[in-house]
């Protein structure tokens, strides 16, 4: 379970950056070869935000689909396995996608002011 | 305890010294400031019943509550907090020519005796320490400070790995000498560990011949970030039904070209070949 801390340091990241402005809506990214499970992270989601800035904020998960490129025949393709083989036979392979694990982007409401190392963009409120 | 996912908002991480190994705590003369807050590690369950409004209706995307909102675009990675307290515990490490190893196994594998081994054997040569990371107990801590070495004791609690912020509180506890070797048992654990940078300067799986030899595929999370594998208790080789071959095919599957040692901890086989390893650390450092 340690999509348990791993949570807990997002909502940590979050109220760090964005101070005591209520969070609506959070958005990350969790790749699907990145070894975390998306229905963990919204089960934690919950219990780790009660009482935070992120309380009640929808959460958000996009799961870049794994990708990977054969070092033997040259060829890419898609995958969902972390030790993916070519279809060529080989195991030669370097994952290009699927391991992503970000915070993208919160939704706040509009009376914050973003720290000077964020970049606001308009709102969809 | 919160019954539905069993983390505890009490009974949070503790850093023990061996009395025996070491008298008091925080005696370190070095000043890591971490600066982490543990007192909200513990995050309120108490009155947390679970009787959230699962049916909040925020998908609906009804434009009529409250002010207008703005989206903030922040791009940190997940893992970046404890990825920065591993850098300082990398740093410190660096500056006080420690060299950290971070040893992960499942459960039973075989670690703490390996790791009495290895100090009975080369302590003389080469000073060791140890974070030991359990749950719960002192009982491996006890194990090594009967060695003689110096050991802390994390327990995670509810915590299923170790993470860089808890071996920063063990390195400000154990206080490792100048020049020595630091092992990191962390948590018997495949899954969990693999993901948490600790500042280690290399990573060691260790497997032992009474688990699957396709452990490597099923946890390959775990063995692609290894930059050793041990595989242990060998000398039940002729008991067990435990192909070598195999599980090094797999292993390299996962990490290409990750080095492999066969031991037995308890009969000796193999450990001259670890600690030429350890020595090639060392002196690489």
């Amino acid at each position: 379970m340690h999509e348990l801390s791993i949570t807990q340091s997002v909502v940590t990241a979050i109220t760090q950056r964005m101070g005591d402005v209520p969070v609506r809506r959070v958005r990350l990214e969790i790749g699907r070869l990145s070894g975390l499970v998306p229905d963990s992270v919204r089960f934690c989601f919950e219990l780790v935000t009660a009482g935070t800035s992120c309380e009640g904020a929808l959460l958000e998960i996009d799961e870049p689909a794994g990708r990977a490129h054969c070092r033997t025949c040259d060829a890419d393709f898609d995958t969902t396995e972390v030790l993916p083989l070519c279809d060529c036979g080989s195991a030669d392979v370097a994952t290009l996608g699927g391991t992503e694990l970000r915070i993208k982007e919160v939704e706040v409401t509009e009376t914050c002011v973003p720290p000077a190392d964020v970049r606001p963009t308009p709102g969809s409120g | 305890m919160c019954a539905t996912c069993g983390c505890s908002a009490d009974a949070g991480v503790r850093v023990t010294m061996l009395e025996r190994s070491r008298a008091g705590t925080g005696s370190s003369d070095h000043e890591h400031d971490h600066g982490h807050d543990h007192g909200n590690h513990g995050h309120d369950h108490g009155d947390h019943g679970h009787d959230h409004d699962h049916g909040h209706d925020h998908g609906g995307h009804e434009h009529a509550h409250g002010p207008t909102t703005t989206v903030v675009s922040l791009e940190v990675d997940l893992l970046a907090k404890n990825d920065e307290l591993a850098q300082r515990n990398r740093s410190w490490l660096a500056e006080h020519d420690v060299v950290a190893l971070n040893l992960m196994s499942s459960p039973g594998a075989g670690k703490t005796t390996l790791l009495e081994r290895t100090i009975r054997d080369l302590g003389a040569e080469l000073p060791c320490s140890v974070l030991e990371g359990d749950q719960e107990t002192l009982l491996d801590a006890e194990r090594i400070g009967a060695t003689g070495a110096r050991v802390v004791q994390i327990n995670t609690g509810a915590g299923c790995h170790l993470d860089a912020d808890m071996v920063a509180d063990g390195l400000r506890v154990l206080a490792p000498e100048q020049g020595s070797l630091l092992f990191v048992e962390n948590v018997g654990n495949l899954v969990c560990p693999a993901l948490f940078d600790l500042g280690e300067g290399a990573r060691v799986v260790i497997m032992s011949v009474t688990e699957g030899a396709d452990k490597p595929l099923k946890y390959p999370h775990m063995f692609r970030t290894a930059d050793l594998m041990l595989v242990n208790k060998i000398d039940l080789l002729p008991y067990v039904d435990f192909d070598v071959t195999r599980c090094v095919e797999y292993a390299r599957r996962a990490k290409p070209d990750v080095p492999v040692i066969e031991v037995s901890a308890t009969r000796g086989d193999g450990l001259s070949t670890w600690y030429d390893w350890l020595r090639a650390r060392v002196g690489a450092s």
